[in-house]
């Protein structure tokens, strides 16, 4: 980095923070309506955990949706595969999860994750080699061909795990849960909310202090004009493929245990809330990602609980709003 | 005179539109060639043909002596070419300190070769932390140049930087351009404002239809009127 810092006098970018206040203008028109405070802290607590999970899964969708221009309907596989990754890892283990230790109990869900996280990485750069590679530039195909992957790894899952839902259960640590005031907090909730807000701060932190990050910032702007300054811009997709991938993987592992059961089409159903949450928060945005998935996840929450036959559309309308006031999500990307 | 890029034969189609029909052409080491010509003659392809963003179906491109016809951008622009495109093309969502920084490919940002620039254009201290996106078109037009001397290159591709920029910006473009000749290094200029090229340029050469059709010194061409209204339609009164 330079040595050169004039920042003190010049003028600084301005943020937009309005999208970021809507969740809690969100909240605070729910509460009202719901009543009760305990109530309201535990399903604002489910919404932020839930909503940490799916950014984690969505955050590697618009990574490569908005830096390659890859609309990758396979994204899904990858959520199922580091789910099933866990429910190996897992069971073996089960005499160190199932103790009283939090160091054991955390130290086993984190090696389930690193193993997902691996496992999926190198899965992604073989789908990107193979599968991604020969399409890019072609979204049509990009479609076809990443749906077909997802339909023979779904098939695969299923061949090799069987066709029935495999329980799975977080460590002993990390199950009941705790009161704040009358509020019923579920332990796991807060971990897979702190693994959340984690990979938001390390991506920021990343996207924003590396040149690493950098190029990936210009590259979902102008891979064109990055590869003219000299960067190997292929090599980098293959990277952001494998990080979108692994972190896919991580999703899913904390998915599955948060739904204590892991089948192989999960990750399709997933996808469909990872790609509102895409949209919604803007192409290749990971802050618009972030405020997206808490969002989405927030008004299910209320939404199921305060009109349930509501939920199921919730977040469709709330696209559909989200659109209507910025038709390029929350936060659009330039150049997007 | 060392010729330092080599253009023999150069065909390039994009889609079924054959663009560049045979271009034939040398920039002489440490000069400033001047491509000019009517649009659509062919001078932005024949540009982005030399960088590898859009691949010479035949022909040769060499660089010093290294062949860079079948070489993909990033390792062209390895080889020490950098690229200011007519569309300036500077990254908006980032910063102008970080647009710069990412354009220094060999390390950290040179103080000494900051200041060299901030001479030039001072404007880009002032906006140092701005947004990239918010600098008007002369601004952006800076720092995409800024962008491309940030590091000594040994060639520079640059696409008429004086498009739609106010007279007072273009004297200080002039000023950096002739900077950057005195330091050695070569540039290829495509430019339709003729008073610029009589500026700066040494070397002229006048496409048409995919083609080179004229080669020469810039102050030959510069004080022949017959020329300028044959070749590029120009008349100098037409152009204060």
């Amino acid at each position: 980095m330079s040595a050169i810092d004039f920042g003190a006098a010049l003028p600084r970018p301005r943020t937009d923070i309005v999208p970021a206040l809507i969740p809690l203008l969100v909240a605070a028109l729910a509460f009202p309506f719901i009543g009760s405070l305990s109530s309201f802290v535990t399903l604002t607590a489910a919404g932020l955990a839930m909503g940490m999970m799916i950014f984690t899964m969505a955050s590697g969708l618009t990574l490569a949706f908005g830096m390659m221009d890859v609309l990758n309907f396979g994204h899904g596989a990858f959520i199922s595969l580091g789910a099933y990754v866990a429910t190996l890892v897992l069971p073996p283990l089960v005499a160190w999860s199932q103790t009283d230790s939090l160091a054991l109990d955390l130290g086993v869900l984190l090696l389930a994750l690193a193993a997902a996280v691996v496992v999926c990485g190198a899965f992604g750069f073989v789908f990107e080699r193979l599968i991604i590679a020969p399409v890019y530039g072609q979204h049509l195909k990009q479609i076809l061909v990443t749906v077909g992957a997802s339909i023979v790894v779904e098939q695969l899952l299923y061949a090799l795990f069987g066709p029935d839902q495999i329980p799975v259960s977080p460590p002993a640590a990390l199950r009941g849960s705790f009161l704040l005031g009358d509020a019923a907090i579920e332990k796991y909730r807060v971990f897979a909310a702190m693994v959340g807000l984690a990979v938001f701060i390390g991506q920021t932190l990343v996207l924003n202090r590396t040149r690493i990050g950098l190029l990936i910032r210009a590259g979902v702007e102008n891979r064109e004009m990055v590869e003219a300054m000299g960067y190997r811009v292929d090599r980098l997709f293959v990277g952001v493929f494998m990080a979108s991938a692994a972190l896919a993987g991580l999703g899913g592992v904390l998915w599955g245990l948060y739904r204590e059961q892991v089948h192989a089409s999960m990750g399709g159903e997933l996808l469909v809330l990872a790609f509102i949450v895409v949209i919604v928060g803007g192409l290749g945005s990971v802050g618009g990602c972030f405020t997206g998935a808490i969002l989405v996840a927030l008004i299910a929450n209320y939404a199921g609980f305060l009109a349930p036959k509501l939920a199921l559309a919730s977040n469709i309308l709330l696209m559909v709003v989200v659109l209507l006031w910025r038709p390029r999500g929350l936060y659009p990307v330039s150049g997007r | 005179m060392t010729v330092h890029l080599s253009l023999q034969g150069v065909h390039t189609y994009i889609g079924r539109y054959h663009i560049l029909q045979g271009v034939d052409f040398d920039a002489p080491e440490g000069a400033v060639t001047m491509l000019l010509g009517r649009n659509g003659a062919g001078k932005t392809t024949t540009l982005r043909t030399i960088m590898g963003l859009w691949r010479a179906s035949t022909g040769k491109i060499t660089l010093g002596s290294t062949a860079i016809e079948a070489l993909k951008p990033s390792a062209v622009a390895r080889e020490g070419v950098a690229y200011v495109p007519e569309t300036m093309a500077v990254f908006s969502g980032l910063s102008v300190r970080e647009n710069l920084l990412l354009a220094a490919r060999e390390g950290p940002l040179g103080e000494a070769r900051l200041q060299w620039i901030f001479g030039f254009f001072p404007t880009l201290r002032r906006f140092w932390l701005s947004r990239a996106g918010a600098l008007s078109g002369g601004q952006k037009q800076m720092l995409s140049i800024a962008r491309a001397i940030v590091e000594p290159r040994r060639l520079l591709l640059i696409d008429e930087p004086t498009k739609g920029l106010a007279p007072a910006i273009i004297g200080g473009l002039i000023d950096c351009l002739n900077a950057l000749k005195r330091t050695g290094v070569t540039i290829l200029l495509v430019e339709q404002n003729f008073r610029v090229a009589c500026e700066v340029g040494d070397h002229v050469r006048v496409m048409d239809n995919g083609r080179i059709v004229h080669e020469g010194a810039m102050a030959d061409s510069a004080a022949d009127a017959a020329l300028q209204g044959r070749l590029l339609g120009l008349s100098l009164g037409a152009h204060p």
